[in-house]
């Protein structure tokens, strides 16, 4: 039984297609890279994958359960976690109570909730600002909460929508430090990544879509030489 | 325990207070005022903390009030027993209109919330075999002295507040605020939005259905335009819940005090003060000013929320360390 697969997703906009018989199969354990230029369909596969959008056809299947009919909030109960590319933090909650409030998602009181909380904001690193609102904070702490938020809803699968966008280089490798991390700690992670370096060093695997559909898969290094990729990031010249 | 201190100390006072105050005015008042703290809590749950925003809540205090009102009216049951009926039928009408209205955002949803006022306002109005219309419901009051309401109603507050109290410090109170925050998030984070949304909606119907029925039974006289009123409940309770701060626990107590307070100052003709001077120099211009001022409470209530809105926008509660920098000079604490 794979851990999770897509299968043939499609969804149309009006008449545009924008996410074309997509499939891939991600391995419990391992950091799956989604690149593809702007405007290909990634973050669309993200929200038909966490519910968001309805697929027009294909499947998602999550440890042997078909989960594209379900609603977003059941998605997450199953196990994924996702984070915004827009980060949408809770402005007028604390950073905290926005962690407390996804870590509801696994306990019932506030007491047990605070706990996991706690323990979350200690992993990612964010103890700094945890007491400050969330609305206040600066774009980098921003990314970080969205993935603070996300691990304490305890994913078995989570996806990152471009959480190294805005960085500064150092705060860059800390977001790298913070994935790698994440995933020795037993989550499966797929990362939609616009900074080539980062997800060519932390991919295991890398699947490329360009118009909504699948132009390469393989290693990073499979995929750095694969023509089709090269043509659309670069164009036919360099191919 | 600091944080409870004012809270009893405030409870301790409203339980021995009509004790020493015995003028009938001053009890009805702050009956008055027990009753809105309710009212005002229970939108806040909706509008203070999951950000939807009720521009109707008379239809649910009018629901409760005609529960309690109809139930001894056609078959003699004791208003009492209504008062519950009144908390249920509050919330069985708001049910199925937060299932049909929740999925609209913002302005419409109270909009939503506006329309079901008005069509349970001409409701109770046509359906004159069951409501007798205009001509409204009289019921015996059980208790010819205030005292028994007032200690009534400041029962029901206390429920009230520990109610909402207990809601908000939970999970419930968590994923009513993440709701408000940002819907598409709360959703990504686990939270039934639906579900909780309607939660949210319940809890905060049943209890100004409640209200609703006490007022049946403390004034023993309803009528469709009194309880379904728009500028005197629905518009009163948004007005409550801003002055005194959306999203706090006592913002709609300090709301409540202040609106029965601007109220009863106009009604008064600030205090007797235009009758007086009326009196004193024979002047009719005195006695014309003062029936103008009797009924200008709403405008100085008005008056008051554009102020507030101006400079404390969070309200009085929701900006009280602001308030307390601005006034006292104290430094925050943080």
């Amino acid at each position: 039984m794979s851990f999770f697969r897509t299968e043939n997703l499609v969804k149309y906009f009006g008449g545009l297609a924008a996410v074309n018989n997509v499939s891939f199969e991600v391995r419990e354990g391992e950091i799956f890279g989604l690149i593809g230029p702007n405007g290909s369909g990634k973050t669309t596969t993200f929200n038909l994958i966490s519910g968001f959008h309805r697929l027009n056809s294909g499947r998602v299947v999550f440890k042997g359960q078909e989960i594209h009919r379900l609603p977003t909030y059941q998605i997450c109960r199953l196990g994924i976690g996702r984070t915004f590319q827009v980060v949408k933090p809770l402005g007028r909650m604390s950073v905290l109570d926005n962690v407390i409030a996804a870590a509801f998602a696994r306990v019932n009181t506030l007491r047990e909730a605070r706990d996991l909380a706690l323990e979350t904001i200690d992993f990612c690193g964010i103890v700094p600002v945890q007491n400050l609102l969330a609305k206040s904070l600066p774009i980098a702490w921003r990314k970080r909460l969205e993935i603070t938020r996300a691990m304490a809803t305890r994913p078995a699968l989570l996806l990152l929508d471009e959480t190294s966008a805005g960085l500064n280089p150092t705060e860059l490798l800390q977001a790298i430090d913070l994935i790698k991390k994440i995933r020795d700690n037993g989550t499966t992670i797929i990362i939609i990544e616009h900074i080539m370096h980062v997800i060519m060093s932390i991919s295991d695997r890398i699947h490329a879509i360009n118009f909504g559909q699948t132009i390469g898969e393989g290693t990073p290094q499979e995929v750095a030489q694969n023509k089709a990729v090269i043509e659309a990031y670069l164009g036919t010249d360099y191919a | 325990m600091k944080k409870n201190l004012y809270p009893l100390i405030f409870l301790l006072a409203l339980i021995v207070l009509p004790l020493l105050l015995r003028q009938e005015y001053y009890q009805h008042l702050i009956i008055l005022f027990m009753m809105w703290v309710i009212i005002g809590s229970a939108w806040n749950l909706l509008a203070g903390y999951t950000g939807r925003v009720s521009f109707g809540h008379a239809a649910f205090f009018g629901s409760g009030a005609y529960a309690a009102g109809l139930l001894t009216y056609h078959y003699a049951i004791s208003p009492w027993w209504g008062m519950v009926t009144g908390g249920l039928l509050a919330t069985a009408v708001a049910f199925p209109f937060g299932w049909i209205t929740f999925r609209l955002r913002g302005a419409y949803f109270a909009l939503a919330t506006l329309a079901l006022n008005e069509v349970l306002k001409d409701a109770a109005k046509i359906a004159e075999p069951l409501t007798n219309g205009m001509v409204g419901i009289l019921i015996m009051p059980t208790f010819s002295s205030k005292l028994p309401y007032y200690y009534i109603i400041l029962f029901m507050m206390v429920l009230t507040i520990l109610c909402m109290r207990l809601t908000v410090h939970s999970k419930l109170g968590y994923y009513f605020i993440s709701i408000r925050e940002d819907q598409e998030a709360a959703e990504s984070m686990g939270i039934n939005t639906t579900r909780y949304k309607m939660i949210s909606l319940c809890i905060g119907t049943f209890w100004t259905g409640l209200a609703g029925a006490f007022y049946m039974n403390y004034m023993g006289f309803i009528d469709p335009s009194v309880v379904f009123s728009l500028q005197d409940l629905s518009i009163a309770a948004v007005l409550v819940g801003i002055v005194g701060g959306v999203g706090t626990i006592y913002g709609p107590a300090v709301g409540a005090f202040i609106m029965i307070a601007v109220q009863e100052f106009f009604r008064s003709g600030f205090f007797g003060l235009f009758k007086y001077f009326a009196d004193k120099t024979g002047s009719s211009a005195f006695t014309t000013v003062s029936e103008f001022v009797k009924t200008a409470h709403t405008l100085g209530f008005g008056l008051l929320v554009i102020f507030v809105i101006l400079l404390l926008p969070n309200g009085i509660v929701g900006d009280w360390p602001k308030i307390k920098r601005k006034v006292f000079r104290i430094k925050p604490e943080n």
